[in-house]
């Protein structure tokens, strides 16, 4: 069922030693010394309080910030300062205002160099299983904040990159339509087993999805905990209520509170 | 999520977004043209109330009439004037953009030219206009080179605002998907750019036709500005009027194509006003 027993040849993410703190008067120390491996074709999730560093760690992943301290890798390839070597599914849904939704969807693949015509292909494949069949054509303005963000996942996943880094990409949506993402996201996941760094404020998400899900504590952030999730694939609803889930969770939600604790401010 | 939430999309012809645009705006500025009416009829009646001389304020009949009388004339000045202000609004934008393009790229550049741009605006063209006649004759040069002058400024300061402020997130967006610096100008900088660079051209066609005209004034063989000049010269304040006329419509003219060429190139700015109704 798990993947790990088939031969690849993807990397996956290697941190090691990061740090990183922002310019300022005094400076922000935002990451301490975060030491983290996503195994090649694996999913991993990163909980932690609102503040804490994970966007950042994703952006030095996606090769828009350099650390301070340490190295980052991701395929194999540098990351720091160099952009290019992952798909980036940042926070906020960031649609281009001036592409209909079929020309947004296909934006990282016409940059990384994917013949327009085999991109727009799948795209529209994909349009129908995101719930966004019929607005092809509509602009992003049009679109409710769960249809943006859906999009925005619809374009990441379409960029030729083993590693994707996901933001919150199911914060806009209703418990319903999340759900249904869930279910989605595994099988496509699944399907094309590639490297996936996921990061969420929702426990239960996390635990649903992820093989490794870590805790990051509050600023400066660090990994303070650890949970592997060995539930056979795919999970559905009924996992949520299965013993050891819980017991996972409440170890999950215990770190968490720990890491809140040590808010400075 | 029905499809009812957007009934415009994928069903218009290329035409049809023009022609309903101009049906609205024609039942827009319904009210404006009705003021208009009502005003030149109070200047009619007010005038010949009065008995004011017809050198001082003529009425709206005898503009008319002069309009009528030197009907034959006309097209071709106004012809030469248009020409002018076409010509120099072309030019000005097009070096207003490219002016725009090198102050966002380059601080220096910015911080040497800016100022510049600023005392390029402040010679009253009325100084500008016969020291131009002096170095490139009555021809049309001089005047293409005011209006060019009057109208490359506003592209600048909006065109290169708008790309000093074009969304940081969206340009480390494309950036982390592995764009060069073309595609980020092609995908992100010009895109953010368009709606203020048309916004630029909006004040330069206002003032575009009225430059080339003060060109005109100071020399010239043909133009609505030696028309005005000859007709100051003979008294004929109702010819003035009708140049003055002319002048107003050929600016809105200018002014409306410019607007209509905005919806064209930037369609996502202008969508809400097709779901309201
Ligand atoms: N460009 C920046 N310059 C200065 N400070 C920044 C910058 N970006 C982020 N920060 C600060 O770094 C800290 C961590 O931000 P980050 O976005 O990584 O948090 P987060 O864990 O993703 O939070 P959330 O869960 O709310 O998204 C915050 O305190 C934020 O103010
Ligand atoms: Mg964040």
């Amino acid at each position: 069922m798990r993947a790990s027993t088939v031969v690849r040849t993807m990397t996956g993410i290697q941190v090691e030693g990061l740090s990183l703190s922002f310019p300022g008067r005094p400076p922000l120390r935002v990451l301490e010394d975060i030491d983290l491996d996503v195994p090649g074709g694996s999913f991993v999730s990163i909980v932690g309080p609102s503040g804490c560093g994970k966007s950042t760690l994703l952006r030095v992943l996606a090769g828009l910030l350099v650390p301070n301290k340490g190295t980052a890798q991701a395929s194999g390839e540098d990351t720091c300062g160099r952009a290019g070597h992952t798909a980036y599914m940042p926070q906020r849904d960031l649609l281009l205002p001036w592409k209909k939704a079929l020309n947004n969807a296909v934006l990282g693949a016409e940059i990384a160099g994917v013949s327009k015509h085999e991109a727009r292909e799948r795209a529209l494949s994909l349009f129908d299983q995101f719930g966004l069949a019929g607005f092809e054509q509509a602009w992003p303005s049009q679109l409710s904040g769960g249809m943006r963000q859906r999009l925005a996942l619809l374009r990441t996943f379409l960029l030729p990159m083993e590693v994707l880094l996901l933001d919150e990409p199911f914060g806009a949506l209703d418990a319903i339509t999340r759900r249904g993402m869930h279910q989605w996201l595994q099988e496509v996941w699944q399907r094309d087993q590639r490297t996936v760094l996921f990061v969420t404020h929702d426990v239960e998400e996390a635990l649903l999805l992820s093989d490794v899900v870590y805790v990051m504590s509050a600023r400066p952030g660090r990994l303070i905990e650890r949970v592997d999730v060995r539930f056979p694939r795919p999970r559905g609803l009924e996992v949520v209520s299965d013993a050891e889930f819980v017991d996972m969770k409440a170890r999950l939600l215990a770190a968490l509170d720990r890491a809140m604790g040590n808010v400075p401010d | 999520m029905s499809a009812r939430e957007l009934p415009a999309i994928g069903q218009h012809p290329l035409l049809a977004e023009p022609v309903r645009v101009a049906r609205r705006a024609a039942a827009a500025y319904l009210p404006a043209f009705l003021l208009l009416v009502m005003l030149v009829g109070l200047w009619e009646v007010a005038v010949r109330a009065l008995d004011i001389r017809p050198y001082i304020l003529p009425a709206p009949s005898r503009v008319w009439t002069a309009f009528m009388d030197t009907r034959a004339v006309l097209p071709e000045h106004t012809w030469t004037t248009l020409q002018e202000a076409l010509l120099g609004i072309t030019i000005g934008a097009a070096v207003g953009v490219f002016l725009a393009a090198i102050i966002a790229s380059i601080t220096l550049v910015r911080r040497v030219l800016y100022p510049l741009l600023i005392v390029s605006q402040t010679i009253p063209m009325i100084v500008l206009a016969p020291l131009l006649v002096i170095w490139f004759g009555l021809g049309m040069t001089p005047k293409v080179i005011i209006v060019a002058l009057i109208a490359f400024f506003p592209v600048v300061v909006s065109t290169s605002d708008a790309l000093l402020r074009a969304d940081r997130d969206l340009i480390a967006l494309v950036h982390s998907m592995g764009a060069n610096r073309l595609q980020t100008l092609w995908h992100v900088l010009i895109p953010s750019a368009i709606p203020s660079f048309f916004a630029g051209l909006k004040i330069a066609s206002a003032y575009a036709i009225a430059g080339a005209v003060i060109a005109e004034w100071v020399g010239a063989s043909s133009g609505l500005g030696i028309y005005i000049n000859r007709s100051s010269a003979a008294y004929r304040t109702d010819q003035i009027f009708v140049a003055i006329v002319i002048i107003a419509v050929l600016s809105m003219a200018l002014f409306a194509a410019v607007h209509l060429l905005s919806r064209w190139a930037a369609p996502w700015m202008h969508l809400k006003d097709g779901g309201n109704s």
